[in-house]
């Protein structure tokens, strides 16, 4: 009995491991073939870039894909039945899926691994230096996209190692809603806050006269590096050196709002569109959020204003750009190219960039397009502002290292948030992490 | 995502691959002799075989095996996309376990599990007894608290975190209508563990209540008359009667709460990301965090970090398995 029962588990176990072996020979030999292609496209696209204009012919016809981050249009909007118009100037078919923004990234490497990319993918700007770096993207040198009236600012989030990865479909960023009736009644006047001490003053007199002062959101992922970094710029900080005096100064101002009750507990666990419910209640005075709430604002029953976020001693901090750029994945059939070429021109020509910014709720990233937008509304001349004076998350040639930057980032913010540590232990904390995370 | 379609799948997986494995092998060994006579009845054998086998392979084997390849190498996005990433043996555990991350995760993994687990037992056991006598609107009353089984997950976590909002949430609102200052449930390190776990304690209670009182459906109910015939009181029919003969349901009952457990991941990434930086980060959410949550994936930690859960898993797997034989051999 007892032998018998050995025997049979030993053949148990053998089946399992012989199972187990056959599905390792299968995926080496299916990993190596991937590797293969991986070459072979590169290589491809390399020695394409001359062949691809003479191609172009070749490329007409057939089915175009495009991924994008907007599942909230569907097929009878107005963005989908723009690509399906520049496909037909293309003269090809063109099949549009919209993912929601976090899967894309994993989608998209997945699809490059089994080698089946879209033709074009729009994808938040952050994301484009890794998909560069992991070899899914073409530069624009490549497939001769023309960028140069793209503002430099925002065209360096898709930069990297002085190639660029793609062409932004337009810009958001961060700046300050407040509400006007809050302020007026606790005597604050606008004008006056110009700087961080000005700011926490109208806080102050904000909380005395029983409103509550500011709404952020400083969740531990990287919506919370998104919303911190305005205050951590804008004190002069740089990211290469996380427990700066002047980090520490700006995860200091946030702990202090927090501690003198400026601010709400809950921005700890605030993504931005919780955030957003709470300045909706009417009861807060200021709130930090972006330019797609500016519908929602209008929806919200009170009077707003906004302004750009201030620098520690007054002038406009630099907010990080938000939005996406429309990319040109690696493909095998490097003559597919020239009509994927056509499709993101199309896509950004200036009357199409307009009818899409407003749409989305975006500044355009071309100045023609921006003085288009600011003459049919005068409201957006804060946020074209702003958006001259952003930044890309990933630029002064950061990159890829960025993400491993944040992480620590919004970890001090949060540590320093509830309490755990002060600003200056736990922004020394992070800075150890990123250092050994960038190694 | 629906907490019941989950529990009903692991119960079933659970099940299968065993007893699958197990048939694999029994007919394997006895079919051998009969190859001689005739190999049809074997070809027969391997074609009733094969589709589990090839289920087994594809959505077991494979998947396991691949986690394990991502964990024993290095792969940066590149390497994930055109392959070639280096071997790097257990580069990725050790760099896991060198994480100053690594402990806290451990402990609070730990921590949620056991104190969910007792929980979610002693409360389900004490509404299964209760439920064990029939009175009026004893069903509805049971179907009642199926609810929180019942829920896409997504629902009841955000329902908890509204509940538990530091500024708006009701808790506090009461809490504050009695006197006692608010706690800042989801928001302190302190509180964002016991927050998560509660929660997960309330959805786990219907599973505990309806595998134990189908279990004590199953107990005769001549031994409860005999015993009272005796003289037993209510509080010795339970610990000598119901207790005891429970134990099998009980054990399996804690095993699938247990793997149910470990691998909780929605309800803590929904109401707090696993935060306020880390202090309510478990396994589950630390692997997530590592491969999905950030913009650059670290595979190689994540794929680690999950296959540590899995042998965690295994190993009350196999504790479970040993009692049982030990319990059978008893008998």
């Amino acid at each position: 009995m007892k032998a018998q029962s050995i025997a049979r588990r030993i053949a148990a176990v053998g089946l399992a491991f012989a199972a187990v072996g056959a599905a390792a020979a299968c995926s080496a030999s299916s990993s190596s073939k991937n590797g293969d292609t991986g070459t072979g496209s590169t290589t491809g696209s390399s020695s394409g870039s001359t062949g691809s204009s003479t191609t172009a012919a070749a490329g007409g016809g057939g089915t175009f894909t495009i991924w994008d981050p907007y599942p909230q249009f569907d097929g009878s909007s107005a963005w989908s039945q723009l690509l399906t118009k520049c496909g037909t100037d293309a003269g090809v078919t063109v099949k549009r899926t919209g993912f929601d923004t976090t899967d894309l990234t994993t989608k998209t490497l997945l699809a490059a691994q089994q080698g089946n990319p879209p033709d074009v993918l729009i994808v938040d700007n952050p994301v484009v230096s890794t998909l560069a770096d992991a070899g899914v993207l073409t530069d624009t040198g490549t497939t001769k996209l023309d960028t140069s009236a793209v503002s430099p600012n925002l065209l360096a989030a898709g930069q990297l190692g002085g190639k660029t990865y793609g062409v932004p479909i337009g810009a958001n960023t961060l700046a300050l809603y407040y509400n006007k009736a809050v302020l007026s009644a606790a005597g604050v006047d606008i004008s006056t806050v110009k700087d961080w001490p000005s700011l926490t003053a109208a806080l102050e007199k904000v909380k005395a006269a029983g409103k509550k002062g500011i709404t952020f959101s400083a969740i531990g992922t990287e919506e919370g590096s998104f919303q911190f970094l305005p205050w951590f710029w804008g004190s002069g900080a740089n990211l290469k050196q996380l427990d700066s005096a002047q980090g520490v100064a700006a995860v200091t101002l946030w702990t202090d709002w927090l501690k003198k009750g400026y601010a709400p507990n809950s921005v700890i666990n605030n993504t931005q569109t919780t955030s957003w419910q709470e300045f909706a209640t009417g009861q807060y005075a200021f709130a930090e959020n972006g330019t797609w709430q500016l519908a929602n604002a209008k929806k919200a029953g009170f009077d707003y204003g906004i302004i750009p976020i201030p620098a520690v001693a007054g002038g406009t901090a630099a907010a990080p750009t938000g939005g996406e750029f429309v990319t040109i994945p690696v493909q095998d059939k490097t003559d597919r190219y020239a009509t994927s070429q056509k499709l993101v021109a199309c896509l950004t020509s200036s009357d199409n960039a307009l009818a899409t910014d407003t749409t989305l709720s975006y500044v355009a990233a071309t100045k023609a397009v921006q003085d288009k937008q600011l003459a049919a509304n005068p409201d957006l001349k804060p946020w074209i502002d702003a958006v001259a004076a952003a930044k890309g998350r990933t630029s002064d040639d950061l990159g890829t290292k960025y993400p491993k930057i944040s992480q620590p980032l919004w970890t001090a913010v949060q540590t320093a948030l509830s309490g755990s540590a002060s600003p200056q232990s736990a922004l020394k904390t992070a800075q150890g992490a990123a250092a050994a995370a960038i190694k | 995502m629906n907490p019941t379609t989950q529990a009903r799948a692991r119960t079933a997986l659970f099940a299968r691959p065993v007893r699958g494995a197990r048939g694999a092998a029994d007919t394997a060994p006895r079919r051998a002799p009969a190859h001689r006579p005739g190999a049809r009845a074997n070809w027969a054998g391997w074609a009733f075989l094969a589709p589990v086998t090839i289920y087994l392979v594809a959505f077991y084997a494979y998947p396991m095996y691949r986690n394990v390849e991502l964990s024993l190498r290095h792969y940066t996005v590149r390497s994930f996309v055109h392959g070639g990433a280096p071997f790097t043996g257990l580069d990725n555990y050790r760099k896991v376990l060198d994480d100053p991350a690594f402990g806290p995760a451990l402990t609070h993994t730990l921590v949620f599990t056991g104190v969910s687990l007792l929980c979610q037992f002693w409360i389900g056991m004490g509404l299964a007894v209760f439920f064990t006598r029939n009175f009026r609107l004893s069903a509805t009353l049971r179907a009642l608290f199926l609810v929180p089984w019942l829920l896409p997950l997504i629902v009841s976590a955000s329902t908890w975190s509204w509940m538990l909002n530091s500024d708006s949430g009701i808790v506090n609102h009461v809490l504050h209508g009695l006197g006692i200052a608010p706690v800042d449930w989801l928001t302190s390190p302190t509180w964002a563990l016991a927050s998560v776990t509660i929660a997960n304690i309330w959805i786990g209670i219907p599973f505990n209540l309806v595998m134990l009182h189908s279990g004590m459906q199953a107990i005769p109910s001549d031994i409860y008359e005999a015993a009272e015939l005796d003289g037993a009181t209510a509080w010795q029919r339970f610990w000598k009667v119901t207790f005891p003969l429970l134990r099998p349901v009980a054990a399996i009952t804690l095993l699938l709460g247990l793997v149910y457990t470990l691998k909780v991941f929605d309800i803590i990434w929904i109401m707090t990301k696993g935060g306020p930086a880390g202090a309510s980060a478990t396994f589950a959410t630390w692997s997530y965090q590592l491969g999905f949550g950030n913009l650059l994936p670290e595979f190689g930690p994540g794929a680690a970090v999950g296959n540590l859960l899995v042998v965690m898993a295994l190993a009350f797997g196999l504790i479970y398995v040993r009692v049982q034989r030990k319990q059978r051999e008893a008998l």
